[in-house]
């Protein structure tokens, strides 16, 4: 177990223990409120170079990274090489080692194998890697800011602050996740944060979206969709990977709809004060129905909008490296 | 006039192992004895605690020749195997363009009689081994072809394999297949189980193997034909080939050195080295595979040896090609995984006999004129011979071996015993386990 990541990659949220967690997200506060400036901006990173190496197309998770090293007055920079390396005729090892000839201090990597963010950690030992989201291993920075997320609404609702809250609030925190956990990095790096943290977690879904290892998860798999929307404090959903194939692994989308989907009929099963979040982007219509996430109950703008501040505490830790300073 | 002499090595017949002098003159064992007076001008060969046997033959070796010379020759590929105690190779036909016809197996036997080993080639079972239709299996027969695999991918389509056993058995040659279903093995890249899972990659379940495996001892039941079972890797494969033999069935099978020492586990730092189809398997399988080894079922140890240019496994773990190279480990680990006091007669049997066997190696076969292997130690042999020490240790660098490629899964293994000299086709290719 990681305790913390000042000055080391991050690769995975399975190797982190709960104090490494709590610290981005406690970090995280602090930028929180440099994004409320009018200067949003500070030196914490001034001098350092992250290079943005996305393989996969993405724009939020891209811009957002951008965006927290800009803010940390880091130089960024970005490459898009949106076509898998095989194809380009250049290995992987050769792409970073061409990047790493420029002088970085980290990249920031996306990539639609699982494992590359590791094999890049092992061809460059000298800079610190940001797992940006590997095929369908693990997307760190995304449970992260899941885990803001529900501190930050669930704080706000209990009158105290995440700071003050620590981890207490997931102490026995009812979180239902829901749909193509088969193929979701998100799903991986969710769970691994949530049961780190404390939170009771449920899954539900197709028996074909299930992954094989899912009897070695800190989960309990259910069902009943219905009973568990009664039962839950936090329901993730997730996005339907059909680009990856999901489509083959259900009857249909309408079909994945009727079994599977947040409809507003649904969604009358809630509790009250439960919330409703979504990685992006979303298929709606299908795992949600738009009139759903469109309701009070649904979170995803602050998932968005909390992106920022967690990839600030992320770099700001493993590329400043050790010493407890404040990054402000 | 050449003349090698082996001192003093324990010479292992296929039925009892002495202490014994070999005498090699011109290309053939002059006499065995216990002692030997040798002319002044032999080459001598200290055996003492070494093994001395028929020259291992490898039943499964990608020599990339032709279409990917970058990650092997077959010039390279049989110094490699020199250096591991082969004698003789069995070219694999996933070449570029695949060895489908008369020209493409008379070039590779060409190609293979000017290296120091003998190197038969498996011809392609169907056309560019797409799967759909035969290839000219008995053109490729006339030239002394034996076997036959589309080995990489098996014959996917039950009717075609159906058609090319009952094509093949008058040949009087053999199908070799690479048993995996593709759509079952859907695209994976490690063996499925719980640490695919954690790690994201898909997996090739264990089931995508048994199931060709059954479908083709059923086959061979229907078809009265012949199949060898080329690198099972499951535990209970190994139990359902053993099983049909014994119901006296036509099949064989080997077992590959990676998947009777390393598991699943080697792939959880995604490093592509270790991707390989079928792929490394759960503990439980390497267990087996051992145990069958340790009971003596296995038919023949086959290295799989499959070289890739050193960028090809710079790629991402799914985008990497499968395979690694073994030819000049295999003895070792084959010695490692008999045991604490390993039959030196049973090692012999699993990387000479047993093989020679499958790979039907005769002298008058083919075309280009081959020497025989496996044949018992005695006197008018062709001198195929290999001298084994079991007691020295030494540690991989994958920086030493003599193959073109690197990708090695046992770079750093501390292993025990080393094959101290080879002569092959009556030449002494490695002396004090170095080329010659």
């Amino acid at each position: 177990m990681i305790d913390s990541i000042r000055g080391r990659s991050l690769l995975s949220l399975d190797d982190l223990s709960r104090a490494a967690i709590v610290e981005v997200l406690d970090t995280a506060e602090s930028f929180v409120e440099v994004n409320r400036r009018t200067i949003k901006k500070v030196p914490a990173l001034k001098g350092r170079v992250v290079a943005s190496l996305f393989f996969e197309e993405s724009t939020r998770t891209r811009l957002s990274f951008e965006t927290a090293a800009k803010r940390l007055s880091a130089d960024v920079l970005s490459l898009a090489v949106a076509s898998s390396s095989v194809k380009k005729g250049e290995s992987l090892r050769d792409t970073i080692a061409t990047i790493d000839a420029l002088g970085i201090d980290a990249v920031v990597l996306r990539h639609r194998s699982s494992g590359a963010a590791l094999q890049v950690s092992r061809y460059v030992p000298h800079v610190r890697v940001i797992n940006g989201g590997d095929g369908q291993h693990q997307h760190p920075t995304q449970g992260l800011l899941d885990a803001f997320t529900i501190r930050q609404v669930l704080s706000e609702r209990h009158d105290t602050t995440g700071l003050e809250s620590g981890a207490e609030l997931f102490t026995g925190l009812k979180v239902l996740i829901v749909g193509d956990i088969r193929h979701s990095r998100v799903a991986r790096s969710d769970v691994a944060a949530y049961a780190a943290l404390g939170a009771e977690v449920r899954l539900c879904a197709p028996g074909t979206l299930l992954p094989d290892d899912v009897a070695t998860w800190p989960v309990t798999v259910v069902r009943d969709f219905d009973e568990a929307l009664g039962w839950a404090d936090v329901v993730g959903l997730l996005r339907l990977q059909s680009e990856r194939g999901s489509g083959a692994f259900v009857a249909s989308l309408d079909e994945f709809t009727f079994t599977h989907g947040l409809t507003v009929e649904r969604a009358r099963l809630l509790q009250p004060g439960a919330l409703i979040m979504h990685p992006g982007p979303m298929n709606r219509g299908v795992e949600v129905d738009s009139r759903v996430v469109d309701s009070p109950k649904a979170i995803v703008e602050r998932q968005v909008a909390n992106g920022v501040p967690i990839r600030m505490a992320v770099l700001y830790l493993s590329v400043a490296g050790s010493g407890e300073g404040s990054p402000l | 006039m050449s003349v090698i002499i082996i001192r003093q090595g324990l010479v292992i017949g296929e039925r009892s192992g002495a202490v014994a002098d070999v005498l090699i003159v011109d290309g053939q064992i002059k006499e065995v004895a216990t002692t030997i007076d040798a002319p002044s001008a032999a080459h001598e060969i200290d055996a003492r605690d070494c093994w001395v046997g028929p020259g291992f033959v490898d039943l499964h070796t990608h020599l990339r020749e032709p279409g990917r010379e970058a990650a092997e020759t077959i010039e390279s590929g049989a110094r490699a195997g020199a250096l591991g105690g082969y004698c003789a190779l069995v070219a694999m036909p996933n070449t570029e363009p695949a060895l489908d016809s008369v020209a493409l197996v008379a070039y590779v036997l060409e190609r293979g009689a000017r290296t120091p080993l003998d190197i038969a080639v498996a011809g392609a079972i169907t056309k560019d081994r797409a799967g759909e239709s035969l290839a000219p299996m008995a053109e490729m027969a006339a030239l002394g072809v034996r076997l036959f695999t589309d080995d990489g991918l098996g014959v996917q389509d039950p009717s075609v394999m159906r058609r090319a056993l009952t094509y093949a058995t008058p040949l009087g040659v053999r199908l070799a297949q690479h048993c995996e279903d593709e759509r079952l093995a859907a695209g994976g890249t490690m063996n499925e189980g719980a640490l695919s899972g954690r790690l994201g990659l898909v997996g090739r379940p264990a089931l995508a193997e048994e199931l060709m495996v059954l479908r083709d001892i059923e086959l061979v039941r229907l078809t009265g034909g012949s199949v060898h079972f080329l690198h099972l890797s499951t535990g209970r494969s190994v139990e359902l080939v053993s099983n049909a033999r014994d119901e006296g069935l036509a099949v064989s099978f080997e077992v590959a050195p990676h998947h009777f020492t390393l598991d699943e586990s080697a792939c959880t730092d995604y490093d592509p080295v270790f991707k390989v189809h079928p792929p490394l398997r759960a503990r439980s399988d390497v267990d087996a595979l051992v145990d069958a080894l340790r009971r003596g079922v296995v038919d023949a140890v086959a290295t799989d040896h499959a070289p890739h240019a050193p960028e090809l496994k710079d790629l991402a773990f799914d985008e990497a090609p499968a395979g690694m190279l073994g030819l000049e480990e295999a003895a070792s680990l084959t010695l490692e995984a008999l045991g604490a006091s390993p039959d030196p007669l049973e090692f012999f049997r699993l990387l000479s006999r047993g093989p020679a066997r499958i790979a039907q190696l005769r002298r008058d076969d083919y075309r280009v004129r081959h020497s025989a292997h496996g044949a018992n130690m005695l006197a008018g042999e062709d001198a195929n011979v290999t001298v084994f020490d079991p007691g020295v240790q030494w540690v991989v660098d994958r920086s030493t071996l003599a193959s073109r490629s690197m990708n090695t899964p046992y770079e750093g293994r501390a292993m025990t015993g080393r094959v101290r000299a080879t002569i092959a086709k009556g030449h002494l290719v490695v002396d004090e386990g170095r080329l010659t």
